[in-house]
């Protein structure tokens, strides 16, 4: 057996692009300037293998010899050590034992296609720096070369002589003895096992095995505190609260049925025969119709802990997994578009305000992004919508939101496992990756998260779910399952329990196809590896699955039996391992039971202008601003066209930069029904009044869809709280109020709730020099994510000033309402008013805009959101390349007497919902003002489209006297919109 | 001559495979998507179909380099198939990373017998993936895909598109034998040979190539996506009437299918 490695160097003339982006990444965290830096990428490779054979492969298989050259040697050459020019010291970074390598695997499988005997390979990146002193060299190892969570560094050249294989594992039953606890013992044992349950809870395990007269099983506990996390069972939210607010005391039994279910309830009786909600808050994605043939399927998903610690695996087995809960919705739908929503911190944070154990917001950003682009793209789902929010409070604790469309025949949208079914297990292994991740999830982060949950951080591999995505599809098609569910956080305990749980099931651990010896029958039942599914399959028709399978070269095995017993079993080699009654394991959790109280904050000052205000001066600024600045970057980097269906792209105009407010896609390639996705969100207007904030990211997701066409009685909404620690009474009291607005705005516009989920918790904790703890929590963080559809994509408009001579109009009311705006963070003011929503009128609004859409009145159309109409307009004028002349004297408004000079400022930034900026045709103008008037809309036409491009927006009063307070060329503004974030 | 059969490859990883077959059908062929496993159990199966189209995506995750693993599989298994293939003057269309695997596995551009590949696709200047529309002009007179096309505008959308030949005197040999079909090219200006900057040359190609094409003119591998323009919805700047209908891209499967229809 010999050991040999393959260095692959960029040939003269080739960059170095790994080693560009390394000095880049030190320049940027201060840590060296002009780094000199030289990468290979390198294959280690273990078999009787000889050197003409590596050589061979390394010339056919592993190199592009055009641009790349390569070192071969067994380990410990002189060869494999020799310095390229001004480097001295060689640092190596492997994955860690057990995270997944695919391009290993990759290459396993491809040198077997030379006949060449490898066992085992393991990839490398071969990093070469000067001699830098010992502190700056463990920085940049740790800050920029490799991540500590899933990679290893080694300094020097590799010492060892052979790969890690693993020992294998010896059965050994382990109890734990719980019965005779005291209650400070039952808190320890649920803080050291990684349970995170309750002492309550805790209790009730201990009762339970008190009446059966044992201790339970490691496996039993571990899938008791599975079932019950908050990941997984979401025992808070649907819990029972005490809530108490200024106007009284309220009691939920189930907040969340009782609010954001309880009005789907009302809008689907209100709809009658008309309900178009299929199956909600019941599957892994919530259901509705589409078209005759079609049903759609929509989740959002997050996946914050994860990616805090390893940004880029967390957030592409964030992505992975909500595309498999998609999958795994009825009888699984095809996935058609994703949607990725981040919060991060500012990435110009200095390198010294980082608490310990938190990686750099930039490096955070770069990884999420790369996480979303490597699975997005390779599986083939574009990735056709997105956000991204920026405050301080997401430091140690950024948000990824990952959420897929999917289209669902309808006769394939239920799902029914049948006792006496096969439970097969099928796509990727299973490995030692993603322990404890579902219990994880549902604590705080600290600074020791990541030495405590390392094994809860994944890399995906989206090959593999891809390769499970089509034969899922085929076998649907021909019938070969019963049901479907995705492993997701729980591994297959969730999967199986959830399944069985109104039958029963006996799983054999020793079954599932591990991807290396050594599992305990434990891990094999709580892994979290990714790409991994459960079909509950008949015997009858197993054998066309199986081969169907096959075909495709996807690996499909039966680790048990779906049986009649009402309890779960798992054995191990023949010995019994587990035995639960399936009655206990859901329902034996004693309910949750919190106080939320909420208090409005002390009333703050109004917002005031500086003596001399510069207006033109704060729109470029809220233009480059993070919140709003162009994320062309990101954008670009994501193929949001693949699959051929792409009607309104994210970037649109002139010159495709501008900024669309939502996108749409055709499913059905034969068929011009689209589907519209957007979003709202606005933590900022949390710190003043949740309840208006949750109102407002109804408002901006519902208006995002109208904007480009989505007719407005088809609009299925998705809720994603991400709170802080909800054990507060006043954290838990901020989320029920959000709820309770979720409640009253949607029954208001019809517009229903399918699926939702909640992150709670996220707030992370350090400690100082000083011994001192510090907790950031993240602001209050509510994503609505709004899935549309329009009748006839043709119809679709976007936001790009098309043709001047075109009149301006503002529908919508402008109301003092800058709380919580862009302007006042330009500023560096708090307090103001908060926007509010008028449900009444906003359902209107929409109808009516929709009305002109569809009857082709609109040559654009955008909405009003952060900085308001200055901001708006002033995109539809860079992105169409035209000029514009607004007067702003003319907006509708509120107000009966606007006082200078807060009254400008709002009626230029304010952000006040419900409001569009729409360009019509002259002749068009008296169809589109009759059809505002019949409808009792708030409107004005405030302007028209210019060929001299400058942006002109005046105030006059109603004697003719003007001022002008903006006077600026698109291209400045443009250039102050698109360069903060223009990242190479 | 009834409606010709079009096999579309699916590997592991293959993501265009659909609309592809789509656009063909919209063309008036009968496109099958098959697995290569189909292929590599029975190479015969190809004879039943008179073009080859090797779609977008990243088969095998374009893991150790884009295309290599398929590319491999198709020397080692496939290379006397695609030759009967090509010999019965028959069409072969690579697309995105079907493009790089044509020209990995040897099918578009035969290997020099001492120094190998003659050119490869490998990562852009700009070291990412980029998802771009992109303008397109053909120099290729004798490409069967290409007839009656002279400009074109189209997404592309990989990492690995930036097209090199170390060798100047076979770059200009592929030149002069009209071979650098596709070139990237700007509003005005027909092709080019400088590489121009980016993103009117999206990955830093050389001599602004974006698609090649065989001795024979029947064997095309290109970086943009066709597929992904033949509805006019499908154009970037639908909404301020700048399309054509049907789109650019729906020539190139036509004039696959007219070469054995009409």
């Amino acid at each position: 057996m010999t050991l040999w490695e393959v260095d692959i160097y960029p040939v003269e003339g080739e960059r170095d692009l790994a080693a560009e982006s390394i000095a880049t990444g030190a320049a940027d965290l201060g840590l060296a300037h002009a780094l000199p830096v030289a990468t290979a990428r390198g294959y280690l490779l273990e078999g009787p293998l000889v050197e003409a054979d590596v050589r061979r492969l390394a010339r056919e298989l592993l190199a592009d010899k055009v641009v790349e050259r390569t070192v071969v040697g067994q380990l410990g050459d002189e060869v494999l050590q020799v310095p390229p020019e001004g480097t001295s010291l060689c640092v190596h970074v492997l994955p860690k034992p057990g995270v997944m390598d695919p391009v290993a695997l990759s290459a396993e499988s491809a040198i077997a296609d030379f006949g060449i005997p490898v066992h085992r390979v393991r990839t490398l990146k071969k990093i070469w720096l000067p001699a830098l002193e010992p502190p700056r060299l463990q920085a940049l190892c740790g800050k920029v070369l490799a991540n500590d969570s899933v990679e290893q560094v080694l300094v020097g050249p590799l010492e060892f002589r052979q790969l890690d294989v693993g020992a294998p594992y010896e059965f050994q039953l382990v109890q734990v003895p719980i019965r005779g606890l005291d209650d400070a013992a039952l808190e320890q044992l649920s803080r050291t096992g990684q349970l995170y349950l309750n002492l309550a809870e805790m209790q009730t395990i201990q009762r339970y095995f008190r009446q059966l007269d044992r201790d339970p099983t490691d496996v039993e506990l571990e899938t008791v505190a599975q079932t019950w996390s908050e990941h997984c069972s979401h025992k808070t939210l649907a819990g029972r609260i005490a809530y108490r607010d200024e106007t009284g005391v309220r009691q939920f039994d189930n907040m969340l049925k009782e609010t954001i279910f309880a009005a789907t309830q009302q809008i689907r009786r209100e709809l009658g025969a008309d309900d178009w909600c299929v199956s909600v808050f019941e599957d892994n994605a919530g259901i509705v119709r589409f078209d005759a043939r079609m049903n759609v399927v929509f989740k959002v998903e997050t996946h914050n802990h994860p990616s805090a610690l390893e940004p880029y695996g967390g957030a592409n087995t964030g992505i992975g997994g909500v595309i498999r809960d998609s999958l795994g919705t009825g009888l699984g739908a095809k996935p058609v578009c994703n949607t990725d929503v981040f919060c991060f911190a500012p990435p110009d944070t200095p390198l010294e305000q980082l608490p310990p154990g938190v990686l750099h917001p930039r490096r955070v950003m770069q990884g999420v992004v790369a996480g979303v682009r490597d699975y997005g793209n390779r599986i083939g789902i574009p990735t056709i919508n997105g956000a991204i929010y920026f405050d301080p409070r997401y430091l140690g604790n950024p948000l990824v939101f990952c959420g897929t469309a999917g289209v669902l025949p309808r006769d394939k949208s239920r799902k029914n496992p049948l006792a006496g079914d096969y439970i097969v297990a099928i796509g990727g292994r299973t490995g030692r990756d993603g322990i404890h991740g579902a219990t994880f999830s549902s604590a705080e982060l600290t600074s020791e998260s990541e030495t405590i949950s390392g094994g809860a951080v994944q890399i995906g591999n989206p090959i593999t779910e891809k390769m499970l995505l089509d034969v899922v599809l085929m076998a649907r098609d021909q019938g070969l399952y019963n049901a479907i569910t995705d492993c997701g956080a729980g591994g297959f305990s969730s999967a199986v329990g959830e399944m069985g749980e109104h039958i029963g099931a006996e799983v054999a651990l020793e079954t599932a196809p591990l991807k290396y010896d050594g599992l305990s029958y434990t891990e094999i039942w709580i892994s979290e590896a990714q790409e991994r599914m459960v079909l509950s399959v008949s015997p009858h028709q197993w054998e066309a699955f199986k081969s169907l399978c096959d075909a495709e070269g996807v690996e499909a095995v039966i680790i048990g039996r779906f049986v009649p017993t009402g309890r779960l079993r798992l054995t191990y080699c023949g010995h019994e391992v587990a035995d639960l009654d399936m009655q206990f394991l859901h329902g034996g959790r004693p309910p949750v039971v919190r106080d939320a109280h909420y208090t409005p904050p002390a009333a703050a000052p109004p917002i005031t202008a500086p003596d001399v205000p510069d207006f033109g001066r704060d729109l470029c600024g809220i233009l480059g601003s993070l919140n709003v600045a162009s994320k062309e970057w990101v954008i670009r980097q994501y193929d949001h066209e693949v699959q051929g269906g792409s009607v309104i792209k994210p970037l649109v105009g002139v010159a495709n930069d501008g900024p669309s407010d939502a996108a749409v896609v055709r499913p059905l390639l034969d068929s011009y029904r689209g589907l519209v996705l957007a979003c709202g969100m606005n933590p900022r207007y949390g710190d003043l009044d949740p309840y208006h904030m949750a109102a407002s990211a109804i408002d901006e997701a519902v208006r995002n869809c109208v904007a480009v066409g989505a007719d407005p009685r088809r609009i299925a909404i998705l809720d994603n709280f991400c709170w802080g620690y909800t054990d507060r009474p006043e954290t838990l009291g901020s989320l029920v109020r959000a709820a309770l607005a979720c409640h009253d705005v949607a029954v208001a516009l019809g517009t229903p709730f399918i699926s939702g989920k909640d992150s709670l918790n996220n707030e992370f904790s350090y400690w100082d020099a000083q011994g001192q703890k510090h907790t950031i929590a993240i602001p209050a963080s509510l994503l609505i994510s709004a899935l549309g559809q329009i009748a006839d994509v043709r119809q679709c408009v976007t936001m790009d000033l098309k043709q001047p001579g075109n009149l301006l109009y503002q529908i919508g009311a402008t109301r003092d309402e800058l709380g919580g705006s862009h302007y006042t963070l330009l500023h560096g003011q708090s307090g103001g008013n908060v926007p509010q929503v008028d449900p009444a009128l906003a359902r209107r609004t929409f109808q009516t805009l929709h009305q002109a859409i569809s009857s082709g009145l609109l040559r654009s159309c955008h909405d009003l959101s952060e900085g308001g109409l200055a901001v708006a307009v002033a995109e539809m004028a860079f992105a169409g390349g035209w000029g514009a002349q607004v007067d702003v004297g003319t907006v509708p408004h509120t107000l009966d007497t606007l006082h200078e000079p807060l009254s400008t400022i709002a009626r230029l930034f304010a952000e006040s919902n419900t409001r569009f900026v729409c360009e019509v045709s002259p002749p068009l103008q008296p169809v589109f003002e009759a059809l505002l008037r019949d409808n009792q809309i708030p409107w004005a036409a405030i302007g028209s489209v210019q060929t001299s491009p400058q942006l002109t927006i005046v105030i006059s009063d109603g004697n003719n006297a003007r001022r002008t307070l903006i006077d600026l060329p698109i291209a400045t503004l443009k250039q102050a919109w698109q360069q903060p974030l223009q990242w190479q | 001559m009834p409606t010709p059969r079009i096999l579309v490859l699916r590997a592991p990883g293959t993501n265009c495979d659909r609309e592809t077959a789509y656009a063909f059908e919209r063309a008036g062929g009968q496109a099958d998507l098959v697995h290569i496993n189909r292929l590599l159990e029975n190479p015969s199966l190809l004879a039943e179909y008179q073009v080859l189209c090797l779609p977008g995506g990243f088969s095998y995750g374009d893991d150790i380099a884009v295309g290599r693993i398929l590319a491999n599989q198709i020397r080692h298994h496939l290379s006397e198939t695609l030759q009967a293939f090509k010999a019965a003057e028959k069409l072969i269309l690579g697309i995105c990373n079907g493009f790089q695997v044509l020209l990995k596995s040897g099918v578009l551009l035969p290997d020099d017998p001492v120094t190998g590949p003659p050119a490869t696709l490998t990562w852009n200047s700009s070291g990412k993936f980029e998802d771009r529309w992109v303008r397109l002009v053909t120099d290729a007179s004798h490409c069967v895909f290409l007839q009656g096309i002279e400009r074109m505008y189209l997404p592309v959308a990989h990492a690995g598109g930036r097209f090199v030949v170390p060798d100047p005197t076979r770059l200009t040999q592929l030149k002069n034998q009209q071979q650098l079909a596709v070139r990237y090219c700007d509003e005005q200006a027909g092709v080019q040979d400088t590489v121009l900057p980016f993103p009117v040359n999206p990955s830093g190609s050389l001599a602004n190539v974006a698609g090649v094409c065989d001795e024979t003119g029947r064997v095309l591998g290109m970086m943009p996506h066709p597929e992904r323009y033949i509805d006019p919805t499908q154009h970037p700047r639908w909404t301020r009437g700048e399309y054509r209908d049907p789109g650019d891209g729906l020539a190139i499967f036509a004039n696959a299918v007219r070469y054995f229809t009409a």
